[in-house]
C-alpha cells in the first residue's frame, strides 16, 4: 500500500466519521463543528486529487464563511432540543434501511465490468510548473465566462434576497423619506415676504 | 495509487449519509440543511475525482458554480429560517403547517 493509499483511506475515514457524527450528533453547535471537520478532510482529499484552487476556496469559502454563518445563527437561535429529537429513533431503520440500499446499488453499478471504471488508466501527474489556478482561470475567463458572469449575478440576488427578508422596519427607528427630500421647493422652505422700504430719517 | 472507483464510492457513502441525516433529523432545520451541504460535498468530490482521472479540467469549473450555487443557498436558507424563528419561535418542520388549509 503506498503512501498516497494511506493518505486516502486516511482522509475518507475521518470524512465518514465526521459526516456520520454530523447527522447524528445531539447538539447542532457541535454537528456544525464535526461538518467543519468533514469540509477540512474533503479538501485535503481534493488536494490528492491535484484540484489546489478548489480545496483552498473550500477552506476559505466554506469552512470560512458559511460555516461560520451556520454557527452564527445556531448560536442565536434557542431552540428546544429535546423536542426536535423527537422520531430519532423511530425513524433510524428505514433513515439506515435507504442509506445501505443506496450505497449497495452504487457499487454494484460502479463495480460492475459494463461500466469499466477498472479499465481506467490512472492518470498523469502534472508537470512541477503546471498551476491549477492558472488553468482554472484561464477556463473561467474564456470558455466559461458567460456562466461565471451568471454565477456572480445569482451572488447578488442572494445577497438581496438575504437582505429583504430578514430585514425589519422598527417603529422607533428614524429614517429619512429621499423621494420628499428630492421634491422639496424652495417655497416650501423660505417665505419671501414684499414690503415697502424703509426711508432712513 | 487510489483507483477511481475508491473516489466515487467515497462519494456514494457521503451522499447515502446525508440522505440518511434528511430522514432521521426530519424536524431540525438546521441538520436539515447541513446534511444538503454534506449531499452537495459528495456531488463535488465526485466531480473532482472524474476531472483528475479523465484530465479534464471542465468538471473542476463546475464544482466552482456548485460551490457558488451552495453558498447561496445556505446564506439564503439561513435567512429563512431567521424569519422563521423570529415569527413562530420555532424551528421545528412540524410546527410548519400554516399552508395546510
Amino acid at each position: 500500500m503506498g503512501f498516497e493509499q494511506i493518505l486516502f483511506y486516511f482522509f475518507a475515514g475521518v470524512l465518514l466519521f465526521a459526516a456520520t457524527m454530523v447527522i447524528t450528533i445531539r447538539n447542532p453547535v457541535k454537528s456544525a463543528l464535526f461538518l467543519v471537520l468533514a469540509f477540512f478532510n474533503a479538501a485535503a482529499l481534493w488536494i490528492l486529487l491535484e484540484a489546489e484552487f478548489l480545496a483552498i476556496v473550500l477552506v476559505l469559502v466554506y469552512v470560512g464563511a458559511v460555516m461560520v454563518l451556520f454557527l452564527f445563527v445556531v448560536m442565536m437561535l434557542d431552540i428546544n432540543l429535546v423536542k426536535l429529537r423527537e422520531g430519532f429513533g423511530e425513524y433510524l431503520p428505514y433513515g439506515g434501511l435507504v442509506a445501505v440500499l443506496l450505497v449497495i446499488e452504487l457499487v454494484v453499478v460502479l463495480n460492475s465490468p459494463q461500466f469499466g471504471l477498472g479499465e481506467m488508466p490512472d492518470p498523469v501527474g502534472q508537470a512541477a510548473d503546471y498551476s491549477n489556478t492558472r488553468e482554472l482561470g484561464r477556463l473561467l475567463y474564456t470558455t466559461y465566462v458567460y456562466p461565471f458572469e451568471i454565477a456572480a449575478l445569482l451572488l447578488l440576488v442572494a445577497i438581496i434576497a438575504a437582505i429583504t427578508l430578514t430585514m425589519r422596519k422598527r417603529k422607533d427607528t428614524r429614517y429619512q423619506n429621499p423621494a420628499q427630500q428630492m421634491s422639496v421647493q424652495a417655497k416650501d422652505r423660505l417665505r419671501v415676504v414684499k414690503m415697502p422700504a424703509e426711508r432712513k430719517g | 495509487m487510489v483507483a477511481l472507483n475508491d473516489y466515487l464510492i467515497l462519494g456514494a457513502i457521503l451522499f447515502a449519509l446525508s440522505v440518511m441525516g434528511i430522514v432521521l433529523n426530519r424536524k431540525n432545520v438546521v441538520i436539515l440543511l447541513m446534511s444538503i451541504e454534506l449531499m452537495l460535498l459528495a456531488v463535488n468530490m465526485n466531480f473532482v475525482a472524474f476531472s483528475h482521472y479523465l484530465g479534464d479540467t471542465a468538471g473542476q469549473v463546475f464544482v466552482f458554480f456548485i460551490l457558488t450555487v451552495a453558498a447561496a443557498e445556505a446564506s439564503i436558507g439561513l435567512a429563512i429560517l431567521i424569519v422563521l424563528f423570529r415569527n413562530r419561535q420555532t424551528i421545528n418542520v412540524e410546527d410548519l403547517d400554516s399552508l395546510k388549509g
